[in-house]
């Protein structure tokens, strides 16, 4: 049984394990730029496990010391983690260690693997999203290793490379764009930070984004009540 | 360079403050039953907003007002949606954007 969870788990990944080797040698090319070798990578890596994060906090190494730069970057990256949380309560249950993993590397592609695609008939689920969590950071841990001990030996300049960044989050924003019944979440969000970032600037913008999101959904959500509520007759379903 | 210590430090908070922002929700509603429904109806359509704002987020330091006005970074936009709706291919499209933005701004910008 357990061979069998394995497997399936590691042909679910196989996506995946070709973007986290691109994307973590990425990431340890740009890390060793700063001075930091394979190890510091495989740390950052083992014990973050956040891609966009990783690459944004490289800068952070190579400016003077400030941890509430640190923070504040972490929570302003991450804070959609949140929301991916919010999307898998009803599938991480338990209180597990094996649970807890789960929760610490719900990464963005984790994130998607597990909240669209279903688990073989015959598996038993829990086991299954372990395994493909393992499975996406290990790839994620060995291509950051891998990044910066071939950065020497590259025949190429790498400059560019952190494009691959944003070519995910178009990829993923596309699938997700085909995969909606209703488009005016994404194009909410798209304008509505774009908005913030013509208002607030470059630097200062995430944050009033979200706060203007979900507000925005609070209203998609109150609509969606009314349409509820005027299909079923007067019937309170919010 | 930070020095070990410091290094060490900015790991740290980096790693508690993501491990926090994940399990937020776990620890808020352990109980499904008692779900807001609003909280319900964002863990489903909140995802869409998030992703078209990382989107935002990845071109906040493009210029529109100096060469090459952010030309590489649209142009490989363009041809990811379209390999993308061609082959549907997550790794060809990624990389195939990825390779195409590296040679405009090393041989063509």
């Amino acid at each position: 049984m357990k061979k069998q969870h394995f497997k399936q788990a590691f042909y679910m990944t196989l996506p995946v394990m070709a973007g986290y080797l691109f994307l973590g040698c990425a990431f340890g090319i740009l890390f060793q730029e700063q001075g930091y070798g394979p190890l510091w990578a495989a740390l950052m890596s083992l014990t973050v496990y956040a891609g966009s994060l990783q690459f944004a906090a490289v800068g952070l190494f190579a400016a003077p010391f400030s941890p509430l730069s640190a923070l504040l970057l972490a929570l302003t990256v991450n804070a959609r983690h949140v929301f991916y949380g919010l999307s898998m309560l009803d599938k991480y249950e338990g209180n597990s260690l094996t649970k807890w993993y789960c929760v610490f590397g719900l990464s963005d592609e984790t994130y998607s693997l597990l909240c669209t695609g279903e688990p073989p008939a015959d598996a038993d689920p829990a086991r299954f999203r372990f395994f493909v969590t393992l499975f996406d950071q290990a790839y994620w841990i060995l291509g950051s290793i891998a990044g910066g001990l071939i950065v020497r030996y590259l025949p190429f300049s790498s400059e560019g490379i952190d494009f691959v960044m944003t070519a995910l989050f178009l990829v993923i924003a596309i699938e997700q764009w085909e995969k909606a019944e209703d488009h005016l979440p994404a194009i909410g969000g798209f304008i509505l930070s774009l908005l913030c970032l013509f208002l607030f600037g470059a630097d200062s913008f995430l944050i009033p984004s979200m706060a203007a999101i979900l507000v925005f959904q609070y209203l998609l959500y109150r609509r969606e009540c009314g349409r509820q509520h005027n299909e079923k007759g007067g019937e309170q379903t919010c | 360079m930070l020095n070990t210590s410091q290094s060490l430090i900015l790991i740290a908070i980096l790693a508690a403050v993501t491990f926090l922002t994940r399990a937020i929700p776990f620890l808020l509603f352990p109980d499904q039953e008692h779900m807001p429904p609003f909280v319900r109806y964002l863990g489903q359509a909140l995802p869409y907003s998030i992703m078209a704002m990382l989107v935002v987020y990845c071109y906040k330091n493009v210029s529109l007002t100096a060469a090459p006005f952010g030309l590489p970074e649209f142009l490989c936009a363009v041809f990811i949606l379209f390999l993308h709706r061609w082959k549907h291919n997550l790794i060809l499209s990624i990389a195939g954007g990825t390779i195409l933005y590296m040679v405009l701004v090393q041989m063509v910008f």
